[in-house]
C-alpha cells in the first residue's frame, strides 16, 4: 500500500511544535517513510486543549471549528491529522457535536461568520496518527519496512485516556492497536492493565499530589510487567511520566528510570532511518540504555537547531535569548 | 449554550452543556465516581455531586472542588450506562462556579485564564510562558525547587522562550469574541 501516496491535511498543534518536537520530527520522517504526505494546515490555531474548554464553552468550540474551516478550504474533505491526543479529541469532538447538536451549530457558525469563515460539520474527518498508520497502512506495509526488528526490546504500550474516549471505535478499555504495531516492530509487549488509565493531564500545575500519584501507578505498573520503555501517542502522557518522574521518585521515595518514547521513534528505529532524525536526546530520561540492550545506541547528544519563528515575538526580559 | 429560562443551577447546566439534558435520566448508579482517578481528592464524587444538583444544594454546588480535580478523562463519560456527558458538566460546573465568584482553590481558575490569555493574544499557548508565569505567581517556592526542570527542559529545546503568534490574529479575534457575546458573556 506505500507505493501509493495517501495524503492528509495535517493538524500538528502548539506541543509538536515546541515540548514534543521529538514526537514532530519523528512524524514527519516515519510519514514520508510510509508515503504518507502530510499538508500542514496554513495559520491553525491552539485546540484550546483542557484549559479553554473548561471555562469557556462556546469560544472553544468556535476555536476548534476555525482549524477545521482552514483544513476544508485549503484541502478540500481530506482526512485531518492530528498525531497529538488532546488535540484529536478536541478537533474530533466539535466536529461531532456540531454535527449533533444543532444550537451549538448555528452558534459557532455565527461565530466563524465574524471571522468571515464557514464549516459543515463533517466535511472533514479527524484521524489520530496511530489510527493512520494501523488502518490506511496497515500491519502487512509497516512489516515490510522494518529492517532493524526491535528484538528483546520489553515495551509498555501507554494508549492515555483521550485516543480511545469518548468513542472512536478502538476498545475503550483495553484497546491494543500499539500493542500490534508494537510487535509487528519485532517489539515484546508486556501485558499492561493501567494503558488507558490518566497521567494527571495538567493536573502537573495545580495539584502535584494529585498528578504525581496517577503518574506513579503508570510507571509503578510498567515497571512491575518488566517494561524497559514506555511507549506513548500523545505529548502530555509523554511529558508527564518523563519530565516529572525525579519529581514522583522524591515524593514517593521510589527509583524508576523508565524511558517515555513516542510510537513514531520506536518506527523510525525500526525502519532504519537516521537516528539524528527522530528526536532522539530530548527525553529527559535517556532511552539510550533501553536501546543499547538491543543494539541501538541512539543519539543522546543531539541539540535542537536554532531556529528563529518568523511569527515569534520578543518575550520582555528574554533577552532574545533562543531555544538553545 | 441556549439562554437558560429558568433560574434552577440544575436547567442552567442542563441548558449551557451540549447533550447535557440526559443528566435527568442519572440513575445516581456510581460508575462515573467508581471509575474516576481523581475521586479521592474530590469532596464529592460525580455521583453525589449531579445528586445535590438535583436537590437545589446550588451553593454546595458551586463550592464543590469536584470539577476542579476533574482532569478530563473521559472515563466516567465512556462507562455511564446512561451516555451522560460528564466529563462536558464538570466544564460546565466550572464555568458556573466562577460566574459566581467561587473558585474553589485559587489556582485552579487562574490556571486555566493565563492559558487563555496566551491562546487569545497569539492564537497558540506558549508553555514556556505559561508555566513561568503561573507557577511564580502561585508557586513561587516550588518553581525554585523544579528549576532544574525548567532548566533542563530549555537545555533540551523543550521550551520555546519566544511565544508563536499566528498570522491572522484579528479573525481569531473576531470569531472569539462573537463567540462570547454569543454565550452572554462581557467582550
Ligand atoms: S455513571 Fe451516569 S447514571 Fe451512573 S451515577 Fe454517574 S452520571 Fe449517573
Ligand atoms: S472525566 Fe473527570 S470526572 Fe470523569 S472520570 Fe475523568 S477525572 Fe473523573
Amino acid at each position: 500500500m506505500t507505493d501509493r501516496e495517501l495524503t492528509y491535511t495535517y493538524y500538528p498543534g502548539c506541543s509538536l511544535k515546541s515540548a514534543a518536537y521529538a514526537y514532530e520530527d519523528s512524524t514527519q520522517v516515519v510519514s514520508k517513510s510510509l508515503g504518507i504526505r502530510l499538508n500542514e494546515i496554513d495559520d491553525w490555531n491552539c485546540c484550546g486543549a483542557t484549559e479553554y474548554f473548561s471555562v469557556n464553552q462556546l469560544p472553544a468550540y468556535s476555536l476548534v471549528a476555525r482549524n477545521l474551516s482552514l483544513a476544508h478550504s485549503q484541502y478540500g474533505g481530506a482526512d485531518v491529522v492530528a498525531p497529538c491526543s488532546a488535540c484529536f479529541l478536541n478537533l474530533r469532538k466539535t466536529n461531532d457535536y456540531m454535527r449533533k447538536y444543532k444550537n451549538l451549530n448555528a452558534q459557532v457558525g455565527q461565530a466563524l461568520g465574524a471571522g468571515g469563515l464557514s464549516y459543515t460539520p463533517g466535511s472533514v474527518r479527524v484521524r489520530h496518527l496511530l489510527d493512520v498508520v494501523v488502518e490506511d497502512v496497515g500491519f502487512d506495509a509497516v512489516k515490510e519496512k522494518v529492517v532493524k526488528p526491535l528484538e528483546g526490546l520489553k515495551v509498555a504500550p501507554y494508549y492515555g485516556c483521550l485516543i480511545v474516549r469518548p468513542e472512536t471505535g478502538y476498545n475503550t478499555e483495553y484497546p491494543t492497536h500499539l500493542d500490534e504495531l508494537m510487535t509487528t516492530l519485532g517489539a515484546e509487549v508486556v501485558d499492561f492493565p493501567m494503558k488507558t488509565h490518566c497521567c494527571g493531564g495538567h493536573m502537573t500545575q495545580i495539584s502535584e499530589e494529585t498528578a504525581y500519584e496517577l503518574i506513579r501507578r503508570i510507571l509503578k505498573n510498567a515497571t512491575d510487567y518488566g517494561a524497559q520503555a514506555i511507549v506513548t501517542l500523545c505529548p502530555m502522557c509523554q511529558l508527564n511520566l518523563d519530565a516529572y518522574q525525579s519529581e514522583v521518585n522524591k515524593m514517593f521515595g521510589t527509583d524508576y528510570h523508565i524511558p517515555v518514547l513516542f510510537f513514531t521513534q520506536l518506527m523510525g528505529i525500526a525502519f532504519g532511518l537516521n537516528e539524528a532524525d527522530l528526536g532522539f536526546g530530548a527525553e529527559v530520561v535517556p532511552a539510550g540504555p533501553a536501546l543499547a540492550t538491543i543494539g541501538h545506541p541512539a543519539e543522546q547528544t543531539r541539540q535542537r537547531p536554532k531556529r528563529r519563528d518568523k511569527n515569534a515575538l520578543p518575550m520582555p526580559g528574554s533577552n532574545g535569548a533562543d531555544e538553545s | 449554550m441556549a439562554t437558560p429560562s429558568s433560574t434552577r443551577l440544575l436547567d442552567q447546566v442542563m441548558a449551557e452543556t451540549p447533550g447535557g439534558e440526559t443528566l435527568i435520566g442519572c440513575l445516581q448508579c456510581g460508575t462515573c465516581g467508581g471509575s474516576c482517578p481523581s475521586a479521592s481528592d474530590m469532596d464529592s464524587t460525580p455521583r453525589r455531586l449531579f445528586a445535590m444538583l438535583m436537590a437545589d444544594m446550588d451553593e454546595d454546588v458551586l463550592t464543590s472542588n469536584t470539577p476542579w480535580f476533574c482532569v478530563s478523562c473521559y472515563y466516567c463519560t465512556v462507562r455511564c450506562p446512561q451516555d451522560i456527558p460528564i466529563t462536558d458538566l464538570m466544564y460546565t460546573l466550572k464555568q458556573k462556579a466562577i460566574q459566581a465568584g467561587h473558585y474553589h482553590q485559587d489556582a485552579h481558575a487562574p490556571f486555566s485564564e493565563s492559558f487563555i490569555g496566551y491562546v487569545e493574544q497569539y492564537g497558540r499557548s506558549f508553555e514556556f510562558g505559561l508555566a513561568t508565569r503561573f507557577q511564580l505567581v502561585h508557586h513561587p517556592l516550588a518553581t525554585v525547587r523544579k528549576g532544574g526542570l525548567g532548566f533542563q527542559m530549555l537545555r533540551k529545546g523543550r521550551l520555546h522562550m519566544t511565544p508563536q503568534k499566528i498570522k491572522n490574529m484579528p479573525q481569531l479575534s473576531a470569531i472569539l469574541s462573537k463567540a462570547k457575546q454569543l454565550a452572554g458573556q462581557e467582550v
